[in-house]
């Protein structure tokens, strides 16, 4: 875990950012120029974003914006037709297919829909980064994943199989899998999509209490404005390709930019919380 | 001038149409050599997750046991019928083993096994990789550091290529026994005329020759297998698509090697076949 995103003296946001190829103490990530199309459509084009480390930050847009594209470049899932993306000073599309395995542990990701192994019980589902990345024996494993569990409300649930679970509860496993390796990096796929509100809720809770307990940064992908201001200190607004608006919450919602402006007061939070 | 190269533009253009499904073929078999080298590159890589690879050979062999040995019987029974019937009209209906067997040995065995095990292995895999697929699990793989065509492809590969060969010998003893049943215990054939004729047909080569096409068949199966399933898309309906592809793409592919791999098997392992 990053011990130096506990430090209560840490960076100011006034601080000069460091070059790109070194580590910055505020931006965790830093994505520049990231241009990307499949076939002959453009997804994505000249995406600048900084995420800030320690905090909670929100990539909201429209579906189909390429919210999601823009995400797995970041751990280079998908590779760009062009730009470049930096964690901790290292141009992740530089790597090798080994130094990618490794810095690919710096990073949990939780998708939509949990992306659980089906033929797999909770626990070997939890279980299964260690085993492949750790030489802990059984029972250590056994241990860790029974801690991850509990702290999302899951233990008891060991030997479920992802089938009998609700849509909230495969959200807390796959949440609990990406914890088990002391991820730097959390991302969130649309973790509130298809729940009822207070599963929302509970999910929201859920990535706070992730980010308070393991002082991880993250990146939520999410158009439910409510959720979104629950959860963010930051906000950036992905549309027609590009970074619309980057800004803390108050920045956001005080934004007079039609498009985003529009998009808030539609979503029917913009009453109860654009105006302090 | 310009009436000239558009004419000769709509030319090119007609020609290509015309080549299209040539250009897809090449560009398709293309795909599969690159996804079995992807695969074969992690052989010698460490981890080597010797369970991932028994569960495989359980799938592709244990499995697809029941089915193959079934058709093996029935194969030989009719093949057997067959056999004594038409040497009967000639006093011979003791070359009926002989014929059989070598008949079993050479194609029925290793052909007709492939294409149970493209009937069932085959569309298994395509549909099990194909719903990793796309409810993201392949994705879940590669986020946490783990190469899916090491761990998914690679198994079932090796697995097709070991399990092939044994399913067509065990298609081919079972052929065997049920011919020896219909032809000596039905149909009356002296036992020790059917075993003599059979001795002298049916040489060791044959049932090697048939047991080195199961192994290409194997390879071939799982692998059309394999690629449908990693490259699905479009949710359950691409699922469905390309498990139909699997199957029609795979028999198809097993019959048209089949015929080369004769041609090859003759000229190299028989001394004087008169093939020119």
């Amino acid at each position: 875990m990053n011990s130096e995103l506990a430090q209560p003296d840490g960076p100011t946001p006034e601080a000069a950012p460091a070059p790109l190829a070194e580590r910055d103490l505020r931006w965790h990530v830093r994505v520049r120029g990231l241009r990307k199309s499949f076939g002959p459509k453009l997804v994505l084009d000249g995406i600048d974003l900084d995420i800030e480390r320690g905090k909670v930050n929100v990539i909201i847009g429209a579906s189909g914006a390429g919210k999601s594209v823009l995400i797995k470049h970041f751990m280079c899932l998908l590779r760009p037709d062009r730009g470049s993306i930096w964690v901790d000073g290292t141009d992740v599309f530089a790597l090798g297919s080994q130094a990618l395995a490794r810095f690919r542990r710096k990073f949990g990701l939780v998708f939509q829909f949990a992306a659980l192994f089906d033929s797999l019980t909770v626990e070997e589902n939890c279980a299964f980064p260690l085993r492949e990345h750790t030489k802990l024996g059984k029972a250590a494993i056994k241990e860790i994943v029974r801690d991850r569990l509990a702290a999302l409300g899951l233990d008891g649930f060991q030997a479920a199989y992802p089938g009998s679970l609700s849509g909230g509860q495969r959200k807390r496993v796959g949440l609990a899998r990406a914890l088990v390796l002391e991820p730097e990096i959390l991302i969130f796929d649309e973790p509130t999509t298809g729940l009822d509100p207070l599963a929302t809720r509970n999910v929201d809770e859920m990535i706070l209490g992730a980010v308070e307990r393991y002082k991880v940064t993250s990146v939520v992908i999410s158009h439910d404005m409510a959720s979104v201001f629950r959860i963010a200190d930051r906000i950036a607004m992905l549309h027609e390709r590009r970074i619309l608006a980057a800004g803390t919450v108050d920045e956001i919602k005080a934004s007079a930019i039609p498009y985003l402006h529009e998009f808030i007061r539609t979503s029917g939070v913009a009453a109860a919380g654009a105006t302090p | 001038m310009s009436r000239g190269s558009s004419v000769g533009a709509d030319v090119v253009a007609g020609v290509k149409d015309a080549f299209a499904p040539v250009v897809r073929l090449v560009d398709r078999f293309g795909d599969h050599v690159i996804l079995m080298g992807r695969a074969f590159a992690w052989l010698p890589r460490r981890p080597f997750r010797p369970a991932n690879y028994l569960e495989a050979c359980e799938y592709v062999g244990v499995g697809s046991l029941p089915i193959v040995l079934l058709v093996g019987l029935f194969t030989g029974l009719v093949m057997g019928l067959q056999a004594v019937f038409a040497f009967r009209q000639f006093q011979l209906e003791s070359f009926a083993g002989g014929t059989t067997g070598k008949a079993l040995a050479v194609e029925l065995a290793p052909v007709l096994s492939a294409l149970m095990l493209a009937g069932r292995s085959g569309a298994g895999i395509a549909t099990e990789l194909g719903t990793m697929r796309i409810t993201e699990q392949i994705d879940a793989l590669e986020s946490m550091a783990v190469s899916p065509v090491q761990f998914l492809v690679l198994p079932r590969l090796v697995a097709g290529m070991l399990m092939a060969p044994i399913l067509s010998l065990l298609f081919f003893i079972v052929g065997m026994l049920g011919c020896y049943f219909i032809a000596v215990v039905v149909q009356h054939v002296d036992h020790g005329q059917f075993v003599l004729h059979t001795r002298d047909l049916l040489t060791t080569t044959d049932v090697i020759q048939g047991m080195l096409k199961s192994i290409v068949f194997g390879l071939i199966v799982i692998l059309i297998g394999c690629y449908q399933g990693y490259n699905a898309a479009g949710g359950g309906r691409g699922v469905g698509l390309g498990t139909t592809r699997a199957v029609v793409y795979a028999s198809v592919a097993v019959l048209v090697s089949d015929y080369f791999l004769t041609d090859i098997l003759l000229r190299v392992m028989s001394s004087d076949t008169g093939l020119r």
